[in-house]
């Protein structure tokens, strides 16, 4: 149907010509905005909902009796949907080592929520194919509980600074009880709120595409990054990290590198890279831990983000 | 009445102390508005940023920030 809809534009309203360049172009793009439009629609609501059921504070409670492993696991699936500004990161840092969640469980859910981004697995599955999709959510998940596995294994604790373990928390307050209806109205307006931040960077990543796969020479980039560079994941990630992005602004560059014909896996090392592995989130952690612990979790992520590129380069 | 804006001082904190400071003056109420950034404090309440505390209960915590009509049925609610 959405096909029938792009010709209906592009040859009936626009009266292009059947065959040509642009009309070819035009009936790719109006695909390919109203499909990813839809797509984040149904599922940025539908994660909403789930979200609505996941606050900090019930994930921090969740998390608190959990076993290594175990808890790493679910705190990097809770990473996904528990809503969180990524200046709340310290707040909720503080909040869950009070608890008594392990700093290895904590690290899980802190790499897992970033990375693993409900508009970037959309805009991957709209633009490559589920498959890209579930790979992409498949090793954000891998990376989070590896990392995060290894941070607790090391006992850092010592490492993170004093004032965290000698904060106590007042009760906490908890808002009102939700009834569904909360919920849809929760999910309608959080749906909107992303929709508004994201829609121009969409556009742009649909534009970049269609402009590149008509008009850009191929070899330019392949010859730095391509298949046959070794290096090329790592280069890929030492250029991630200090670009700071959220996932939808990192989808132009992702799009315009895959349709260079740049490896899966250095394309994924590069997103994850760029958002979970960002400056900013750095220096705000840096409030909460010294400075061998920040390193050691830089290094960590940066290892397993480069593992991962060359795995899936080496599988795909 | 006793307002609260809970936030370290990111994007949206400061949308939130916007937002509250136009509803009040909407609302045309006396309000006493207090930002804070000091992490102990505002874990007393929550720990999803930006928050709104009104006479020490919280109404509001986290993403997505509420609209303005939102804010001011909220101080209504308490004045």
């Amino acid at each position: 149907m959405l096909h029938e809809f792009a010709s209906l534009v592009t040859y009936q309203w626009f009266a292009l010509a059947s065959g040509s360049r642009l009309a070819a172009a035009v009936e790719f793009f109006v695909y390919d905005t109203i499909k990813i439009f839809l797509l984040l629609s149904v599922i940025i609501f539908a994660v909403s909902v789930i979200r609505s059921y996941f606050p900090p504070e019930r994930t921090k409670k969740i998390l608190s009796h959990k076993r290594e492993f175990i808890g790493n696991i679910l705190a990097a699936l809770l990473g996904i949907v528990t809503p969180f500004c990524s200046c709340s990161a310290v707040p909720l840092f503080i909040g869950f080592v009070e608890a008594g969640v392990p700093l290895g469980v904590t690290f899980s859910f802190l790499i897992s929520s970033p990375m693993i981004n409900e508009v970037a697995v959309v805009l991957l599955w709209g633009l490559f194919g589920w498959k890209i999709a579930a790979i992409y959510l498949g090793t954000g998940l891998l990376v989070a509980v590896i990392a995060g596995f290894i941070i607790g294994r090391l006992k850092l604790e010592k490492w993170v600074e004093e004032y965290v373990y000698k904060i106590r928390l007042g009760e906490g307050q908890e808002i009102a009880k939700q009834v569904f209806r909360d919920r849809l109205q929760y999910a309608k307006e959080n749906t909107v709120d992303i929709l508004k931040r994201v829609w121009l960077y969409i556009f742009v990543a649909i534009g970049i595409g269609g402009v590149i796969h008509g008009y850009v020479p191929q070899d330019f980039l392949l010859k730095y990054a391509g298949p046959q560079n070794p290096f090329a994941v790592p280069i890929a990630v030492a250029l991630g990290v200090p670009l700071y992005s959220n996932a939808a602004g990192v989808i132009p560059i992702v799009y315009a590198l895959m349709e260079k014909g740049l490896s899966t896996g250095t394309v994924l090392a590069f997103m994850m890279a760029v958002t979970a592995l960002s400056l900013p989130e750095v220096i705000i952690l840096k409030k909460v831990l010294k400075v061998p612990l920040l390193a050691v979790f830089v290094g960590i992520m940066t290892v397993t983000i480069i593992a991962v590129g060359y795995l899936f380069n080496a599988i795909l | 009445m006793e307002i609260k804006v809970l936030g370290p001082g990111c994007a949206n904190c400061h949308t939130m102390e916007q937002l509250t400071l136009a509803a009040v003056k909407e609302l045309g109420i006396e309000a006493r508005i207090e930002k804070i950034s000091d992490i102990q404090e505002i874990m007393k309440y929550t720990m999803s940023t930006p928050g709104l505390v009104i006479n020490g209960k919280l109404k509001h915590s986290g993403k997505p920030l509420p609209s303005l009509e939102k804010v001011k049925d909220l101080i209504k609610a308490e004045a």
